[in-house]
């Protein structure tokens, strides 16, 4: 932890920023690139247009705990914004992040220079959130579009998915140094659609099965859909502070984490 | 053997870097004067890259003392490196920017301004031939252009040391000869050179004094003329005879005798005279080439094999 902090002391932003650079640089490599960014945000687009508002019809309302009554596409649509907070950072910082560290050497030829490891984490890390807030700001403009809350919801709910996109972004990066090669992905992409599918995001946890609710409770994109949420449809109460702490906890430990893998790895 | 250590930009003493159980570095010594040429020359396995790594930062020693520019890596390894140019064994250049933006995106690790990091890298696209490249991208170019782009690449940030592991293995003569040429003119500027090599004639092109390497030690150092005037002879006579038989015992006392699967070398200080000597014994080598000795003899007398990977 004392490490940790030193190295923040000593964190060059000019250095971070040409982490940063070389992403920006390598948009101009291809049309592939854009491809996966567009893919990427129209999936949980799709979900809200097929579950949100096709099964949203057959549901009808939904109450929340609260009292509250509202359409099951407005409960859903929040969901779909935490998720695409989520899977716009964990593209970066999976897929991308693995593929320079471990195939095409770019984190190695970066150490040789200045730059050093708790940068390059640093840097991609805010990269990650550059491309989760992509997603996150076209999705707040559907949503609002579509009357799913309120431009002034919307902007409250910008902050809490810039803070999910860097809690998963920082864990997917930490997770990465770990794995061995693309095989490990699979696993990844598994777990992934499991916390899509069952973090409060499609029905309330409050309807699974006792046991059930609390294994949820531990995961973390229910503390991201439930930030989110609150804050999208203006349902305001303090245990809105508990989600947002315990992705401050993953956006930290995942950092260090990655940083620490970084040297272990490269720097031997 | 060694300058004053003021004026060493790379000081070492009694240098160790382990890997678990295996010594890959075991005690080495070392000092590099500015301007110098200087080279590791060894076998793969020997200890070259390891301690390469060490000089650039990148790599802790294990046990001894390391200094390079005056500073130590452990604390300084930043700052260090804002001074060093790397050009690693095998090419990481990146596949998502092209031949230009290699080199701009690389200066601006080390802090440059764009302007200055575009003036560099249309500086260094002529030093190193890819001006027609530039738009290219990494992939498609060739062997000897990847390596002269990371050359580049390496001089970016102008450093006062620069580090090539194995500069041109896999390359062919002329992408050799063109890079030998450009490394010249670096040193010919007054920029320090330090390279690992497992060529005798590149050592003997670019290098004002070696090391030889191997098992992690080093067995001998100096200039590539003294180490071959210490370690050999001025000429050497390779013979090859058409059968098995043992021809190293007929040949006592011409020279030292030194017998290859597939041929005997002899070493003497006239190569002529001692061919003569080989005839008047009734010996009728079916191949007999004198030549001037090299660095691979002197590898070959302190380390008893060949030098091949």
């Amino acid at each position: 932890m004392v490490t940790t902090m030193l190295a923040v002391a000593r964190i060059s932003p000019s250095r971070v920023g040409a982490v940063i650079n070389r992403n920006v640089g390598a948009l101009r490599s291809g049309p592939s690139y854009w491809l996966v960014l567009l893919s990427g945000f129209f999936e949980p687009v799709l979900y809200l247009f097929s579950i949100g508002v096709g099964v949203g019809a057959l549901v009808g309302d939904l109450v929340l705990p609260g009292g509250r009554t509202v359409e099951y596409a407005v409960f859903v649509a929040p969901a779909m914004l935490a998720v695409s907070a989520m899977s716009g950072a964990l593209a970066e910082t999976t897929f991308n992040f693995f593929f320079k560290m471990k195939y095409s050497k770019t984190f190695e030829a970066i150490l040789a220079t200045p730059v050093k490891p708790f940068e390059i984490a640093v840097g991609e890390l805010a990269w990650a959130l550059v491309r989760s807030t992509v997603y996150t700001g076209a999705f707040l403009v559907v949503m609002v579009v579509m009357g799913l809350t309120s431009p002034g919801w919307a902007l409250a709910a910008l902050p809490a998915t810039l803070l999910v996109g860097l809690a998963f972004g920082a864990v997917g990066m930490a997770i990465s140094t770990l794995m061995r090669g693309w095989q490990d992905f699979d696993m990844l992409t598994t777990g992934q659609f499991a916390l899509f599918l069952f973090s409060g995001t499609f029905s309330p946890v409050q309807d699974y099965p006792a046991a059930f609710e609390v294994a949820v409770a531990v995961t973390p994109l229910f503390h991201a859909v439930e930030l989110v949420r609150g804050l999208a449809i203006g349902e305001l109460s303090w245990g809105l502070l508990g989600h947002a702490a315990y992705l401050v906890v993953m956006a930290v430990a995942g950092l260090a984490f990655a940083a620490r893998r970084i040297q272990r790895t490269l720097c031997v | 053997m060694s300058k004053q250590p003021l004026q060493s930009l790379i000081h070492a003493r009694g240098l160790v870097k382990r890997f678990g159980d295996f010594t890959a570095v075991d005690g080495i010594d070392l000092d590099v004067a500015p301007g110098e040429a200087f080279g590791f020359l060894g076998p793969n396995g020997a200890g070259k890259s390891s301690t390469m790594r060490m000089i650039g930062c990148v790599s802790m020693p294990t046990a001894g003392e390391l200094r390079i520019l005056g500073m130590d890596p452990v604390r300084d390894g930043s700052r260090i490196r804002a001074r060093l140019g790397v050009c690693p064994q095998l090419d990481n250049l990146d596949p998502d920017l092209n031949v230009r933006e290699n080199l701009t995106t690389y200066a601006r690790y080390f802090g440059l301004s764009r302007a200055e990091a575009r003036r560099r890298a249309e500086e260094l696209l002529d030093f190193v031939q890819l001006r027609d490249r530039a738009a290219s991208q990494v992939e498609p170019l060739s062997g000897g252009m990847k390596r002269r782009l990371t050359i580049a690449r390496a001089l970016v940030n102008e450093p006062e040391l620069v580090l090539l592991d194995e500069p041109t293995t896999g390359l062919d003569p002329q992408a050799r000869h063109l890079l030998w040429e450009r490394l010249f003119r670096l040193k010919q500027q007054g920029t320090t050179l330090v390279l690992t090599t497992h060529y005798m004639d590149e050592a003997e092109q670019l290098c004002d004094r070696l090391v030889v390497m191997d098992g992690g030690r080093i067995a001998a150092e100096g200039s590539p003329r003294s180490l071959i005037e210490t370690y050999s002879t001025p000429e050497v006579v390779e013979l090859r005879f058409p059968d098995e038989a043992d021809y190293a015992g007929k040949l006592e006392g011409i020279g030292r005798v030194d017998p290859l699967p597939d041929r005997i070398l002899l070493y003497a200080d006239d190569g002529d005279a001692a061919v003569a000597e080989v005839h008047r014994r009734g010996l009728t080598p079916s191949s007999v080439l004198v030549r001037r000795s090299s660095l691979e003899d002197v590898f070959l007398h302190l380390t008893g094999r060949t030098l091949v990977d």
